[in-house]
């Protein structure tokens, strides 16, 4: 450790740091624009000046200094308040005044730090420099006029999002940033340069003059559009969400948030259930609570337990999968499962469907093999970790699946379960590096899983983890890569077939008489059978609600308190940010209600008796936020089986819309014409 | 010796007599009340009356919708919802003052960059329902239209001290 004094603060700083970094240890507040911790060091914004004794009399760049053993550091000097007032003065001559028209009033890091550290006036009366706003595609508009070229977006885009588009042409004063030709940014992260940014140059297209950061209400919440649990904030007026940003979670999501997470808030405004329906002479009627509790235990008299069915969707809290699973059981029926795409998930042992590795384990990988798995599309938060990983060096990574532009160099060894079995015999010559590596990972993607063979594929991946050594005693090294945030939930507390049930797969066609879908949109609906009654229990009309005898309207993620797992075992809870629009209840409640109404009531009836039954059936579910890292104690696989030749499928064929929240979402719907009807039309 | 000053002084009705004396002075000096509303007070460039939004003399209205006097209003008597224009500027789609929360203190007109709400020399608005007095964007720029002159005399009479 280096000892340095800040303003007469002894701190102790790990060697390398820099000087800025020692002033935040110390407590000290200095101003910066181009400096971002989790960037590298530009040092040309120079707002950042410190003054340090017994070196050359002049101001030092704190962000691009090293400290030394010993340096005496003064933050508020009067050279220091000259130096940044003068530096101040000159970032300003060539921003315009428009405070009033921009995006970034109330939370723009020149607007706080103009107050804090500049002059009171102006001494500026020449003219100002007008830039071109450049077109960067759906999501993110620019007025480059306010850009005061710190270069972070350009950082950025290269570091973190490992899609070099962004660049800085010319020099000086004429120096703009941009995509040098005219194309929208490809990354599926794009939307934290709006938040890096620290002046209005990029702010976001579809909040364009919304709102006021004043005017907003804040929840803490997570985000259920991926399975990567990312910690959101959600920014609510009134009764409607207007924007979602990220929270700072180093173990999850950093501070980043994918583009499907931030943009689809829209989604959830349109096409959404508000009223009950039920079905009378073929057409579906507004009605009350009471007919539809009436019509479901008309429909339900005299059909045996093992004739109903339910199904548990992509987007459900763990409390009403667990209320529905607990109501099908009080029915008498086994046939409960959350596996709606079919997907071979084993949930005999916790470490078959979690990515125990963790997400920030990654960074201590040295080899990955991608079974059937897109990561950029599936997870890109999770992706973003892989790069920052690939970045340090000597990381290789492997697929095997569908060849994709993964933003950092990947071997494409193959698209089929065949080269699992060149892998697994040592016959191929990745083995030998996954064996040689110290941390070795294999990602098993639900594209490989999704199949007929995925139980096979499962575990041979597992089989393949145990002979390179991935399942240590310290080191877990298999992992599976979720794509619907409530999957490991409805794992956890066995929302799978029980003794004798139906998988969805067998529910379908007239397996069951009843079919109870809890915000089940993508099953093919088509395949129900004729004569099945069907409940659907959810907040959007899309597939599910289309096929519906019944709708119950539900609560959406931002508007209720839910408990959700992330594809890591993470158990994490969102928080109601408004509440559910006309009818719409919270999910539990719902299903807790129509129990009473059968007159086999469920055992809770506040939240908090229902989450202390969900630590009674796991208890996973009292260890909130933390996920203590483990190695593999038992390296019994599970069961598997024979593979077939066929390749692997793309688990994310559009990532931008894979839910019924981003399908009703019309910038989700504007990114998908801009970024994947181009690719469909060039690969036709 | 006060007793007898007392005595004499209620005996003669000198206090009587001073009142009157001063509601007789009064009665040769000039009136102070006016003939409302054939006569009016002058009225300072400072009063607060009745808003009114401005336009441009292009005809561009000013409001820019950055939302400072809806923050500034201590009343929250502001609500304001903006969205981007066709062109792409930044307008409001709903200005709304409900005039019965407003307190006529004119932060909104001090708040605004860009001269847009001001406080006219109006203040006959008196309404026979409440709902009249829930003043929409129409009727905020319709009160511009019709007081311009008024406004435009009024700031620049009060631009010195500002």
């Amino acid at each position: 450790m280096v000892k340095v004094t800040v303003d007469g603060i002894d701190v102790d700083v790990p060697p390398g740091s820099n000087v800025l970094q020692a002033c935040e240890a110390a407590g000290k507040e200095v101003p910066r624009f181009c400096y971002h911790e989790r960037l590298s060091v530009a040092g040309n914004c120079r707002m950042c000046l410190v003054e340090i004794e017994k070196a050359p009399p002049k101001p030092f760049a704190s962000c691009a200094y090293p400290v030394n053993e010993g340096m005496v550091v003064h933050t508020d000097t009067p050279m220091v308040k000259k130096a940044r007032a003068g530096v101040m003065e000159f970032l300003l001559i060539n921003h315009p005044l428009d405070c009033p028209i921009c995006d970034q009033g109330g939370e723009c890091d020149l607007q706080d730090q103009a107050v804090g550290y500049g002059r009171d006036g102006s001494r500026y009366t020449e003219a100002k420099r007008a830039v071109k706003d450049k077109d960067l595609g759906p999501l993110v508009k620019t007025v480059m006029t306010r850009c005061i070229q710190c270069t972070r977006c350009i950082r950025f885009s290269a570091e973190i999002a490992g899609t070099p588009e962004l660049g800085a042409t010319a020099r000086g004063e004429s120096m703009e940033v941009g995509t040098y030709v005219q194309m929208a940014l490809t990354s599926e992260l794009s939307g934290n340069l709006i938040d890096i940014c620290p002046v209005g140059a990029l702010t976001s297209k579809p909040y364009a003059f919304v709102a006021r950061p004043w005017e907003l209400k804040k929840t803490d919440s997570v985000d259920v559009l991926d399975a990567v649990g990312t910690n959101i904030r959600v920014d609510a007026r009134g009764p409607e969400v207007l924007r979602i940003l990220p929270r700072l979670n180093e173990d999850v999501n950093e501070e980043w948030l994918a583009d499907k997470s931030r943009f689809s808030v829209d989604g959830l405004k349109r096409r959404r259930l508000d009223s009950v329906w039920v079905k009378r002479d073929g057409k579906l009627v507004k009605s009350g609570w009471e007919d539809a509790f009436e019509a479901i235990d008309a429909r339900l008299k005299g059909v045996a337990g093992e004739r109903i069915g339910a199904i548990a969707g992509d987007l459900c809290d763990a409390e009403s999968m667990l209320a529905l699973k607990d109501l099908m059981s009080a029915l008498g029926s086994a046939n409960t499962d959350c596996r709606q795409d079919g997907a071979a998930l084993d949930g005999t042992r916790r470490e078959f469907y979690t990515f125990n590795t963790s997400i920030a384990g990654i960074e201590a990988a040295d080899a990955i093999l991608l079974v059937g798995c897109n990561p950029r599309r599936e997870a890109p938060l999770i992706n973003a970790r892989v790069l920052k990983r690939w970045r340090t060096g000597g990381l290789k990574v492997a697929s095997v699946g569908p060849v994709a532009d993964l933003t950092y160099p990947v071997e494409a060894i193959g698209e089929g379960p065949a080269v699992l079995a060149g892998l697994l015999d040592g016959s191929h010559p990745f083995a030998s590096v996954l064996k040689a590596a110290k941390h070795p990972m294999v990602i098993v993607g639900q594209g490989a899983l999704r199949r007929a063979d995925g139980a096979a594929v499962l575990a041979s991946a597992w089989k393949l983890a145990e002979t390179v050594g991935a399942l240590g005693a310290e080191w877990h090294g298999f992992n599976v890569l979720h794509t619907a945030a409530a999957r490991v939930g409805g794992l956890d507390l066995g929302f799978l077939p029980g003794a004798g049930g139906k998988n969805v797969a067998a529910m379908m066609g007239g397996g069951v008489d009843v079919l109870w879908l809890l915000g089940t949109d993508e099953i093919d609906t088509t395949k129900i059978g004729a004569d099945t009654f069907v409940i659907y229990q959810g907040h959007h009309g899309d597939a599910g609600a289309a096929r519906a005898d019944v709708i119950l309207p539900g609560a959406a993620y931002t508007e209720k308190n839910g408990t959700y797992v992330n594809t890591e075992g993470r158990v994490q809870r969102g928080q109601l940010a408004i509440y559910p629009p006309g009818e719409a209840r919270e999910d539990w409640k719902i299903l807790r209600a129509f129990s009473g109404w059968l007159g086999k009531p469920l055992p809770y009836d506040s939240i908090e008796a229902l989450r202390d039954r969900l630590e009674t059936v796991n208890p996973v579910f009292a260890r909130l936020d933390i996920l203590p890292r483990f190695g593999c104690a038992d390296v019994a696989g599970p069961a598997g089986g024979e593979m077939s030749p066929v390749a692997f499928e793309p688990a994310v064929a559009n990532y931008y819309q894979t839910d019924v929240i981003s399908r009703a979402s019309p910038t989700m719907a504007e990114c998908t014409a801009t970024y994947v009807a181009p690719l469909k039309a060039a690969a036709e | 010796m006060a007793f007898l000053d007392r005595t004499a002084s209620s005996l003669l009705l000198s206090e009587l007599v001073s009142g009157m004396a001063l509601t007789l002075r009064y009665m040769f000096k000039r009136k102070v009340t006016i003939n409302y509303p054939y006569e009016k007070g002058p009225l300072s460039p400072r009063f607060k009356g009745e808003h009114a939004l401005r336009r441009y003399p292009n005809g561009e209205e000013r409001c820019i919708a950055c939302k400072l006097c809806e923050a500034v209003c201590p009343a929250q008597a502001i609500t304001i919802e903006a969205e981007p224009r066709d062109d792409g500027s930044r307008r409001t789609t709903r200005y709304d003052i409900d005039m019965t929360k407003c307190i006529y203190c004119g932060l909104c007109e001090e708040a605004c960059p860009v001269d847009a709400i001001v406080e006219g020399p109006n203040f006959e608005f008196a309404t026979e329902t409440r709902e009249e007095l829930m003043y929409n964007k129409d009727k905020l720029l319709a009160n511009g239209d019709r007081w311009e002159p008024e406004l435009a005399r009024r700031l620049e009479l009060d631009a010195p001290y500002r």
